[in-house]
């Protein structure tokens, strides 16, 4: 069974605080739930499905179906990080198909700037096995990832110039957006000029910390059809994991490989055709590696492929987070994916900034990484379209 | 209730041995019989085969570097680094006895144990 055509996103909202003093993680769960389904036209009684991730203050959907005053038939807390909220798209847009719920409400929030919940971290009732085995190295997300940037430059000779034009596209984009922690748009050289955090990671190849959340609501066709906004459709869906294979390691690509060639296979299009792209943005590295995993771009060419303003909106071949993305924008609870899929909704509605706006954007695509880049992760890509 | 370290890890008697050897100063890895491979981090069932026709394989201590980070922010810093065995896996571990502007991927590495919250783990340091 695919999902094409089966399921719509049709509401959409995203909190404009980056910094949530005195309110609560439940409260900003609350705030979204209730802008998504203002922006969809709907009303809670109207919800019959609940999807929400380990941000989720208590236990799995039950806290915060109770405290939002759901009352559904659905439930899924599918669980892949910061790309969790990408496949709860897909598997609301599956029970949606297999006549499970009609109207599906997915909520991400996060504090990690003025405490409440851990942000961002996995609900673990016990150690991670690996933990034994790693932990003693003091690993972190940053020289996770930057090991991935070292091997690729090793490998292909991407250079820190290069990774630094994909924050400079996010800054250009940012600039626009009045919500966005950094405004202020920057060079390359003012990014390969930053200190270097974990080498080959300058500090402006890094997203920023923020407060926040975003919400969606994705609903059954004939739902999507009484409604009075945009017609925007899920037509393909990817998710993979990858991991450290029994130490058979190869970090130049992430689980993206796999997960877009599902979503382009079950959409039935070509990467040419994609106008617009959310990518996730935790790094400058993450958005390199997924441009190639994805097939923008062959393997080893990603470099070449952001320079020279390659992702810029109005200027290169591949407008990409045009709301300036978690590199400037925001990272609520230190999770993108949610974010992703708003800012691909506004362009296929024609709702982003003018000064970004993709013209005739009808096919977008958003994808993101969960977990750790260089060693175990989740994948999810979603191809949406404009009717 | 005393407090625990959450970080700490839980004893697991199935990866005793390798604990044990590890104050002897020696890297154990996972092998499994039916694929005839080596594999880490160790388990007792196959993360190839998930057969349990597994064992242990004494590790050469020879090594080269498969990619590497100095994290700044380590008070000190301090480098991570992927190290490809000579007998196949890649594991995380960290570069010691090094300055960050003599690594390279591709360097040849030597292990040495270090002892870390009172355990001795295994990290390389420059052949």
């Amino acid at each position: 069974m695919s999902i094409k055509g089966k399921a719509f996103i049709a509401g959409i909202y995203e909190h404009p605080t980056r910094k949530a003093e005195g309110i609560s993680l439940q409260q900003l769960h609350a705030e979204v739930a209730r802008g998504a389904l203002a922006d969809a036209g709907l009303t809670l009684a109207d919800v019959d499905a609940y999807f929400c991730a380990g941000d989720a203050p208590g236990l799995g959907g039950f806290s915060m179906a109770e405290y939002l005053g759901l009352n559904v038939r659905h439930t899924d807390t599918t669980e892949t990080g910061g790309s969790s909220y990408l496949i709860h798209v897909s598997h609301a847009a599956q029970a949606i198909a297999a006549g499970k719920c009609k109207v599906a409400l997915i909520t991400l929030a996060g504090k990690p700037r003025t405490g409440g919940a851990p942000p961002g971290r996995p609900p673990m009732a016990v150690q991670p096995p690996d933990l034994p085995f790693e932990a003693p190295f003091k690993p972190t997300v940053l020289n996770n990832y930057a090991m991935c940037a070292r091997r690729h430059m090793h490998e292909f000779g991407t250079t820190s110039e290069q990774l630094a034009w994909i924050k400079v596209a996010a800054s250009q984009h940012a600039q626009h957006n009045p919500h966005a922690m950094l405004r202020d748009v920057v060079t390359v050289e003012d990014v390969v000029n930053s200190p270097v955090v974990a080498d080959p990671l300058h500090r402006l190849d890094c997203c920023v910390v923020s407060d926040g959340g975003g919400a969606l609501v994705v609903v059954a066709p004939e739902i999507a059809a009484s409604l009075a906004r945009p017609q925007v459709r899920v037509i393909g869906a990817g998710e993979a994991i990858k991991h450290t294979n029994g130490g058979d390691i190869d970090i130049t690509y992430s689980a993206g490989v796999w997960s877009a060639a599902r979503a382009f296979d079950e959409a039935g299009i070509a990467r040419s055709d994609i106008k617009y792209a959310s990518l996730y943005d935790s790094f400058t590295i993450t958005v390199l590696m997924q441009l190639e995993d994805i097939g923008f771009c062959a393997k080893g060419e990603g470099g070449r492929f952001v320079a020279d303003g390659g992702l810029i909106s109005g200027v290169g071949r591949l407008p990409f987070n045009t709301d300036g993305g978690g590199l400037c924008n925001n990272h609520p609870g230190n999770r993108g994916g949610m974010t992703k899929i708003l800012e691909a909704v506004r362009q296929l509605r024609g709702e982003a900034h003018p000064a970004v706006q993709v013209a005739n954007c009808d096919l977008a695509l958003a994808h993101g990484t969960g977990g750790y880049l260089g060693t175990r992760h989740g994948s999810a890509t979603l191809i949406l379209e404009r009717v | 209730m005393a407090e625990t370290n959450k970080d700490a890890p839980v004893a697991d008697a199935a990866m005793a041995p390798y604990w044990e050897a590890a104050r002897d100063g020696r890297l154990l890895l996972g092998h499994c019989r039916s694929c005839d491979r080596c594999y880490y981090y160790p388990r007792p069932l196959c993360p190839f085969c998930l057969g349990d026709e597994t064992g242990w394989r004494e590790a050469s201590g020879a090594g080269t570097v498969y990619s590497w980070s100095v994290e700044r922010r380590g008070k000190p810093p301090y480098i991570i680094a992927f190290v490809t065995l000579a007998e196949g896996p890649t594991i995380l571990s960290n570069l010691v006895d090094c300055e960050p502007e003599a690594v390279a991927i591709g360097q040849h590495v030597t292990l040495a144990f270090e002892t870390r919250e009172e355990q001795p783990v295994p990290v390389f340091r420059p052949a």
